[in-house]
């Protein structure tokens, strides 16, 4: 059954690829799972064949807290993208996670004026109903 | 390493840019045609003697993109490159067709940015427009469609709008700065006919009071989107010297791609920039401070100011006083941009990117008339693509 509500309907859906498909099977078990490289004692994000740089074939899965700090965000006030249209305005965010990496997302359940560049923030999953799409937004953690 | 700078910057073609086309639209192939006319005529150069074409995209064709173009020019060349830098591609390819005439490859090179509207097939397609998310690619298997797209995270507002914040984040944000630099800019528009804006001054609170798009940047603080195209001629030594104008020799140049998406950005507060614009120093063996002009990438007006910093003209994070004691205008001590910038020249797709091209040659061939930087010797360029992750600089000189 695929939801009516524009707000879901009309969003661009991630497609997971094979090879990103634990990250995606993560969300829905609401936990965050990224790569890491042990010959480099690396964290990747997002999912890759090789690790950056070193391009060793490494990678493997782990669960991590997902937990990280704001590293920048814009509050667009018009839609970025049409499909966004009503949603706005959308507090685009990039989070960095404790492990190193950084990943986009969104901020929820917070004040415009509570917002500050380095804040603590912590996993939010969203699970779209009518679809196999749960998404990873974040929140301030207190 | 690098250029002896013996190509030159030898014929212009640019059409005004329009945010809504008076004339018909032309294929990209035709406007290929007419742009490459244009500017050797300019040049002086006869069409036989073109044997490099540097292009980028073109809508008729998705690949074999240089033998469709010479093709229908009737032309034979030794050099055929196509640039894929997004707005770094016109300056990338100024370097690439340098580089060519000096290794001896070839002798005369059109550069050319078609970025008129093309006729509409009499069937279109039906789904959604390649470009609906701008730069992102929603591609199956594009991190973008995968990681960035899904939570609204679209090229280009949105990825600007973090770096400003990054950047105010880190050194303070002094919002009249950043305003002043779209200001000082359409001060030079307002003195370059071609100008989309050429009859309408603005002020600072003028900025300030434009609708917040995407904070902290307000709408007159991004470029106008508008129909337009540029060319260019490169020429080696001989040819230079006997075209129409004062050449404008490419001394030196620098290159340096990074990552697609700010969120990836190892530091986003380290742009591309800084190492191509050492190179393109270098290379050229000039100091900052022999520098008559910058003709830099504006998209919007954050992209002015680290691109000042991060070329060193002034220290990293200094970048909002710097503005503020200096007149960024062509009549002032440190002309940014002088026919107006792509804000105030407005943005013709690539030839936007192309517009910094032609003006710092324009100057350095003394030719920009009522906005002409007195004596102006020396240029330096910059183009930006991506998110100031993809940036190639350039030095354009006199005799």
């Amino acid at each position: 059954m695929v939801d009516q509500s524009n707000q879901v309907s009309s969003r661009p859906l991630p497609t997971p690829i094979p090879r990103s498909q634990p990250f995606w099977d993560g969300l829905r078990e609401r936990k965050v799972r990224i790569q890491y490289s042990p010959s480099s004692d690396q964290w990747v994000f997002y999912p890759r064949s090789h690790a950056p740089l070193t391009l060793a074939d490494d990678l493997e899965w782990r669960d991590i807290s997902g937990e990280g700090t704001l590293y920048t965000y814009t509050i667009a006030r018009r839609p970025t993208a049409p499909d966004f249209a009503g949603e706005e305005p959308q507090i685009i965010a990039v989070i960095e996670l404790h492990e190193g990496p950084r990943l986009t997302s969104t901020l929820v359940n917070v004040d415009e004026d509570q917002i500050a560049v380095g804040m603590r923030v912590k996993p939010v999953f969203e699970v779209l109903p009518g679809t196999e799409t749960t998404l990873l937004r974040y929140e301030p953690a207190t | 390493m690098g250029l002896r700078g013996e190509a030159a910057i030898v014929g212009i073609a640019e059409w005004k840019p329009e945010r809504r086309p008076t004339a018909p639209p032309m294929f990209t192939l035709e406007q290929w045609a007419q742009l490459t006319r244009e500017a050797l005529d300019d040049a002086g150069i006869d069409p036989s003697e073109v044997d490099g074409i540097c292009a980028t995209n073109i809508r008729e064709s998705d690949s074999f993109v240089p033998s469709t173009i010479t093709e229908y020019l009737g032309m034979q060349v030794n050099f055929a490159e196509v640039v894929d830098l997004g707005g770094a591609s016109c300056a990338a390819m100024v370097w690439r067709a340098a580089a060519a005439i000096e290794l001896g490859l070839c002798n005369v090179v059109v550069i050319a940015a078609p970025s008129w509207p093309s006729p509409r097939p009499p069937n279109p397609p039906s789904g959604p427009s390649s470009w609906r998310y701008g730069a992102s690619s929603a591609n199956y298997g594009s991190p973008q469609a995968e990681f960035d797209i899904p939570y609204g995270n679209v090229a280009q507002n949105c990825g600007y709008a973090q770096i400003a914040m990054k950047y105010g984040a880190e050194y303070g944000y002094d919002p009249e700065a950043l305003a002043k630099i779209a200001v000082d800019q359409r001060v030079s528009a307002n003195h370059n006919p071609a100008a989309v804006f050429h009859q309408t001054p603005i002020t600072i609170e003028d900025v300030l009071n434009s609708p917040m798009i995407a904070d902290p940047i307000h709408m007159l603080e991004i470029v106008m989107p508008c129909s337009g195209g540029a060319a260019i001629v490169v020429a080696g030594k001989d040819v230079a010297r006997r075209s129409k104008h004062r050449p404008a020799w490419i001394s030196g140049f620098g290159e340096r791609v990074l990552h697609k998406t700010p969120t990836y950005a190892e530091d986003l507060l380290s742009t591309a920039l800084i190492p191509a614009a050492d190179q393109a120093f270098d290379m050229a063996g000039r100091s900052r401070e022999e520098v008559d002009l910058i003709s830099v990438y504006d998209c919007y007006t954050i992209t002015v100011l680290m691109t000042i910093e991060d070329a060193g003209f002034c220290p990293r994070g200094a970048g909002q006083p710097f503005v503020r004691e200096h007149d960024l205008s062509f009549k002032g001590d440190f002309p940014c941009n002088t026919h107006g910038g792509q804000l105030g020249f407005g943005q013709a797709g690539l030839a936007g990117g192309m517009s910094h091209i032609t003006e710092g040659a324009r100057q350095v061939m003394r030719r920009a008339e009522d906005h002409q930087v007195p004596d102006a010797d020396v240029a330096f360029i910059t183009g930006n693509g991506g998110l100031m992750s993809e940036q190639v600089a350039l030095i354009l000189e006199g005799d």
